[in-house]
């Protein structure tokens, strides 16, 4: 089947809103990415007809919103090739995901001296938990160095395993330098050493197919937002064994089974972590945009997303004086790179004026700026709904940065 | 003119690329970092005060075009002035990036007045005023790192 990706994009409002007096270019899809006329058509059919709390209510209306509720887990569940539905936990992005495995998993199995890898390419949201973790138990981040290119060697990698090690951490796809890394070769070396690994799919989960019993890992974390869904919900997939024996993340309604003010027995996978009245249009929403991104086919779109990297990257390489920065061999629809002579932030300000939305800064990944000596890059980062006509735009907009400081 | 194109006029662009007092001063009894988590922006303000007033001041640093053009042009013009003056100057300059155009503020301010433009790109006016109070921190020998967040 052969999509029009041409005709998707006019599914997408936002699209065709001007900005600066020019037709809106949207080029920042791993910050947040816009959504189709189908998701913001749910979240406004939930409101008007469907709205009532969930799992308690005796009436019909309570039932409708929980089926619905449960429908949009069964539809991830599927769509990440998960073996149960109560697998599926609902956090608030992917953030909330990772911190929760820290405090929940971390904090309960991991003791002094005990050890975590990372790697330098990660966002601060699978740095920081950690480095919460740490100080709260003692324990010691260990992290996986990357190459000039942006990639990960698979030797530095087992390297740094020994009987300390208690947990790995790391993205499917880095948001600063767009590697996409090996996730299924490195959970399987974890998995040899009795370690369990989370990866943190906010970059990969929009972009290509996700089969998380394939890829064998235990815990995978991704944000509806960025993913065409609304803000404010995402998902953690863990493996039933591991998060049966997880403690709650936090306390509350829904949790809990019983409660005494002796003792309070807590409720079964998912509701044991999701405590408290969870965003349940968000994720009737993000239900919708899982059925949307199912009917176009992953594998669609990341050919799709494939074909933009490929013609970005070789359109930018040819401007004199700018240098990409993450050159993997396997990467996701991102660009980030650095012009001679102007700060990315200048270009960022330019670009804006010609309509065209990029990123310019750390992208919350100041690591990876320190291991590359430079204290910003500008990314264009790539969705479905982008062209090439898009990539010529952003050509355009560097050019007349160019000039401003020739 | 755009509002583009006088944030980036000549004299911007120009200090941008060759700030002027910029460089370590070894004699300063006063120095500062200032930081700006948001975009990297990262400068060092030295003052050499002397009796009162600012006898030498030079900065060192990397940032934006508009970050490095604003703290040339301050050290440009706060040389020879008094701890009074600065103060005036700061928040004179301060009210201009962040409210936009004004005549008598323009007048007084002198070369300064090219960054009134900032005021229309509110994401920018953390780049305008990271050496000012970088500079402020300095005086006042504050013990931290100034961060505009
Ligand atoms: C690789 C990566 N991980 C995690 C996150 C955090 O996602 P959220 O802010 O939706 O929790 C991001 C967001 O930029 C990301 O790019």
């Amino acid at each position: 089947m052969t999509i029009d990706f041409d005709k998707l994009r006019g599914e997408f409002p936002l699209l065709k809103e001007t900005t600066r007096g020019k037709p809106l270019i949207y080029l920042d899809n791993s910050a947040t990415n816009q959504k189709p006329q189908v998701v913001i058509d749910a979240l406004n059919h939930y409101y008007c007809h469907d709205n009532a709390n969930i799992h308690r209510g005796v009436y019909e209306l309570s039932e409708r919103a929980t089926r619905e509720f449960e429908k949009a887990r069964v539809e991830i569940q599927t769509f990440i090739n998960a073996a149960h539905s109560h697998e599926i936990i609902f956090v608030r992005g992917a953030t909330e995901g990772i911190n929760l495995v820290a405090q929940s998993y971390g904090r309960s199995q991991l003791k002094a001296d005990d050890e975590i890898i990372i790697s330098t390419m990660e966002h601060h949201s699978n740095i920081v938990p950690w480095q919460m973790l740490t100080e709260q138990v003692g324990a010691k981040l260990r992290v996986i160095p990357i190459s000039d290119s942006g990639e990960i060697d698979i030797d530095d990698y087992k390297k740094l395993f020994n009987a300390r090690t208690k947990m790995v951490a790391i993205a499917h796809a880095s948001n600063a330098l767009g590697t996409i890394n090996p996730i299924k070769e490195m959970a399987a070396i974890a998995h040899e050493h009795g370690v369990p690994i989370l990866v943190d799919g906010a970059q990969a989960f929009p972009h290509m197919p996700v089969d998380v019993q394939d890829l064998d890992c235990d815990f995978y974390v991704f944000s509806s937002h960025k993913a065409y869904g609304p803000t404010g919900i995402g998902v953690l997939y863990g493996k039933e064994k591991l998060l049966e024996k997880m403690p709650p993340y936090q306390g509350g309604g829904d949790m809990i089974e019983s409660v005494s003010f002796t003792k309070t027995t807590y409720n079964k996978l998912p509701f044991k972590f999701e405590a408290g009245t969870p965003d349940i249009a968000g994720v009737i929403g993000f239900g919708v945009a899982v059925k949307y991104l199912k009917a176009i086919g992953m594998q669609n779109i990341a050919a799709h997303e494939q074909d933009l990297l490929v013609y970005g990257t070789q359109k930018l390489s040819a401007i004199p004086g700018l240098k990409i920065i993450g050159t993997a061999k396997q990467k996701v629809g991102v660009i980030s790179f650095v012009l001679e002579g102007v700060h990315p932030h200048d270009i960022g300000t330019i670009l804006d004026d010609e309509g065209v939305a990029i990123r310019a800064g750390h992208h919350c990944a100041m690591p990876v700026m320190e291991r590359y000596h430079i204290p910003a890059t500008v990314r264009a980062s790539f969705g479905l709904y982008n062209t090439n006509a898009d990539i010529d735009a952003l050509v355009k907009g560097i050019m007349a940065v160019k000039k401003v400081f020739a | 003119m755009s509002a583009l194109r006088e944030l980036y006029q000549q004299v911007i662009v120009d200090h941008s690329k060759q700030p002027r007092n910029f460089g370590a001063l070894d004699a300063a009894n006063h120095s500062k970092e200032g930081f700006n988590p948001l975009c990297g922006d990262r400068l060092t303000v030295y003052i050499l005060e002397q009796a009162g007033s600012i006898a030498k001041i030079q900065f060192v640093g990397c940032g934006c075009a508009i970050s490095v053009a604003s703290a040339s042009l301050m050290t440009e013009v706060l040389t020879g002035k008094s701890q009074a003056e600065v103060n005036e100057i700061f928040n004179d300059f301060h009210q201009l990036v962040t409210l936009g155009h004004d005549a008598v503020l323009e007048e007084k301010l002198g070369k300064l007045a090219v960054l009134a433009g900032v005021a229309e790109f509110p994401a920018r006016v953390k780049c305008a005023t990271l050496a000012w109070h970088t500079l402020k921190a300095a005086l006042a020998d504050d013990a931290h790192t100034v961060s505009t967040e």
